[in-house]
């Protein structure tokens, strides 16, 4: 059993999601008694591979092709499976985000491996390799038995906690045989957005519905946010009435999060809402009706009026933060 | 040109989702099938290019046993002109992908679109899988979608922003949100019913591919314990309560 795991790198830096994927992988490589190997693309310095080393992979491939300069899911792959096949890698590991979600399907059809998509905790038996993974969008999981050889899963994000488990690193540069044709898709230009943190990485999301009445009512989110670290985020009709903008969309039809605190301001939870929230770890609704579905799912309410509870709420996020 | 969406049945948004056996069978008494709302957003996208004047023929595909029909019948209705159903079980993906590409030979298509994901298993594999079997390029989860003269204009929501890309056909793609600008839903009227049960529906047999998966068990999610509820003048309380007891702030 060897374990390969894809940790993308943002202009030669790791996010928080790889050292969770790179801890997830060790955790599973302790049980099967093998070793982690962690695959990245481009040049990366000495002291930025040696992070992966702190959450345990063992040996780091760098795949230093430049035609992997601009993403081609059909490049990566083939890349990717090069350095499977070398390793001898039974498992591999994916976040499961656009990146790994563009390239594991691919693999699996190459190396004819089992996939399990948004796997969201270890392994339950490695033999059979049973993994849990989230199905109905989020109203129910799965236990899913992967019975090919070669399997590959791809790991929620938030579903496991980082931890440091330093060991001394190998690191191998790869050059990949890839075919021309793999870059069939032309990017023409990036746009870049705000430059806000997106709604999948934040750890804290201060998310806001139709009962805020307008775009002109975002500013004291605004602020909560910026007193907690926070992401924001909104539910569809205030994308679709362009209070907010698109990326800010979560739930069934936009983004899914999973955030260690989700606070909903005026949002009814409708069941497509919560589709996109139900697997943040803790939620507190603000709103005026008792009867809200929301107050079903969360773990924290408020009945109130948010104009009134949340500049209330910001002094008192203010005054624990300048505490503690 | 020709196009194949890829239409899943899928249980409706608002079911209340159970399951029996032994908690190793989805329960489906009691569900209303839809269309996958990813690629129900794809076919609206693909009708109103159609009805902006770009030639376009669309054939449905999917794989599904015959109960998936009513759902096939609802895209006809919409406006697709014929549809092909692989009469087996969908129960693994990559069964699935293998068969829909195995369609894709068999016509002279020149473009796949998939949703961005089911709703049911959430997999969102089918369209990389499917592209690798034809070893074709693809796009994941298009968030504009575009056709001129012999060239797909493309935009796909990324890490930071936004990238806008330039295909051309053959051409695998999965639709996301915003693959259609302003979706009006696509009610079928009764004429529309009417000429739908009219189309063409194929049914062919499939073709072989091993299936390396297999659910063994559901579990629903622990219930979670009843909302604490905080008086709107005391939210020192509700700090209180995040940063002791749920510890995350
Ligand atoms: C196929 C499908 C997919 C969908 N996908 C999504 C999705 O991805 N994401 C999504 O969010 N929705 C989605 N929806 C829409 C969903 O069903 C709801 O309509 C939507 O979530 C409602 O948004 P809301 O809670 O902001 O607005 P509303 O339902 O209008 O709720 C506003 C809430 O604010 C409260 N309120 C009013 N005034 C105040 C005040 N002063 N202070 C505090 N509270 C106040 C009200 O009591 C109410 O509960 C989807 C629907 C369908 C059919
Ligand atoms: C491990 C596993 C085990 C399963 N076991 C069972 C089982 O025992 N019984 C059972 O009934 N189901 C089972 N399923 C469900 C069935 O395989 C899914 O419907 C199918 O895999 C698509 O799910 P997905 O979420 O991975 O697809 P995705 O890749 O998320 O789907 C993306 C898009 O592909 C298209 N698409 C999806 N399904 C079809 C289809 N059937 N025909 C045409 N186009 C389609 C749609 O456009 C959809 O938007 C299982 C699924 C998995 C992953």
């Amino acid at each position: 059993m060897a374990i390969l795991i894809y940790t993308q790198n943002y202009d030669g830096k790791f996010k928080k999601s790889v050292f969770e994927l790179v801890t997830y992988g060790a955790a599973v490589a302790k049980e099967l008694g093998t070793e982690v190997t962690a695959v990245t693309t481009g040049k990366l310095d000495t002291e930025t591979l040696k992070e992966l080393g702190k959450y345990g992979a063992e040996k780091i491939i760098t795949i230093t092709n430049e035609e992997l300069n601009d993403f081609s899911a059909q490049a990566y792959a083939y890349a990717i499976e090069q350095v499977a096949k070398k390793i001898n890698a039974d498992l591999i590991i994916f976040g499961n985000n656009p990146y790994g979600r563009a390239i594991a399907p691919r693999l699996s059809v190459k190396l004819n491996a089992g996939l399990a998509a948004g796997v969201t905790a270890l392994p339950s038996s490695v033999s059979p390799f049973t993994v849990k993974k989230r199905v109905f969008s989020g109203k129910a999981f799965a236990d899913v038995v992967i019975k090919s050889e070669t399997k590959i899963i791809t790991l929620n994000q938030n579903s496991y906690k980082v931890e440091e488990n330093p060991v001394d690193i190998s690191t191998e540069e790869f050059t990949a045989e890839i075919p021309e044709g793999a870059y069939a898709v032309k990017p023409i230009e990036t746009v870049k957005s705000s430059g806000k943190m997106s709604v999948t990485d934040a750890e804290i999301l201060v998310s806001g519905g139709r009962g805020l009445k307008g775009p002109e009512n975002w500013g004291m989110i605004e602020e909560m946010a910026e007193i907690l670290g926070a992401g924001t985020s909104c539910s569809r009709p205030v994308s679709d009435l362009d209070w907010r903008p698109h990326e800010e969309h979560v739930g069934q039809t936009g983004k899914v999060v999973a955030p260690n605190l989700y606070i909903a301001i005026g949002i009814s939870g409708a069941i497509q809402h919560l589709a996109g929230v139900n697997g943040s770890k803790v939620m507190v609704v603000i709103n005026t009706d008792p009867e809200a579905p929301f107050f079903e799912a969360a773990d924290y309410g408020i009945i109130g009026d948010a104009f009134e509870v949340v500049p209330k709420l910001n002094e008192a996020f203010k005054k624990f933060k300048a505490e503690n | 040109m020709k196009a194949l969406i890829c239409i899943g049945h899928v249980p409706d948004t608002t079911s209340k989702i159970k399951f029996t056996d032994n908690d190793t069978k989805f329960d489906t008494a009691d569900i209303k099938y839809i269309i996958g709302p990813y690629e129900e957003l794809a076919l609206t996208r693909l009708l109103d290019l159609r009805d902006a004047g770009t030639d376009m023929h669309i054939t449905t595909v999917t794989v599904g046993t015959q109960e998936t029909e009513p759902t096939i019948r609802k895209a006809l209705a919409m406006g697709a002109d014929d549809a092909v159903r692989v009469n087996a079980e969908a129960s693994d993906n990559l069964f699935i992908a293998k068969q829909i590409a195995e369609v894709f030979k068999n016509g002279d298509y020149d473009i796949i679109i998939t949703g961005k994901e089911s709703i049911d298993y959430n997999g969102g594999q089918l369209e990389g899988m499917i592209a690798e079997f034809l070893n074709l390029p693809s796009v994941s989860g298009a968030s504009k979608f575009d056709i001129e003269g012999d060239k797909i204009l493309l935009e796909q929501e990324i890490e930071g922003g936004t990238l806008k890309l330039e295909a051309s056909f053959p051409f695998v793609v999965s639709a996301g949100k915003g693959f259609c600008p302003e979706p009006e839903p696509r009610i079928p009227n009764m004429r529309g019913i009417m000429t739908a049960r009219k189309k063409p529906l194929q049914v062919v047999e499939p073709v072989d591919q091993d299936a390396v998966t297999e659910i063994i068990k559901y579990h629903l999610p622990e219930p979670k314990p009843a909302c604490k509820m905080i008086d709107p003048d005391n939210v020192e309380e509700l700090v209180r309560l995040l940063h002791e007891e749920a510890k995350v702030i």
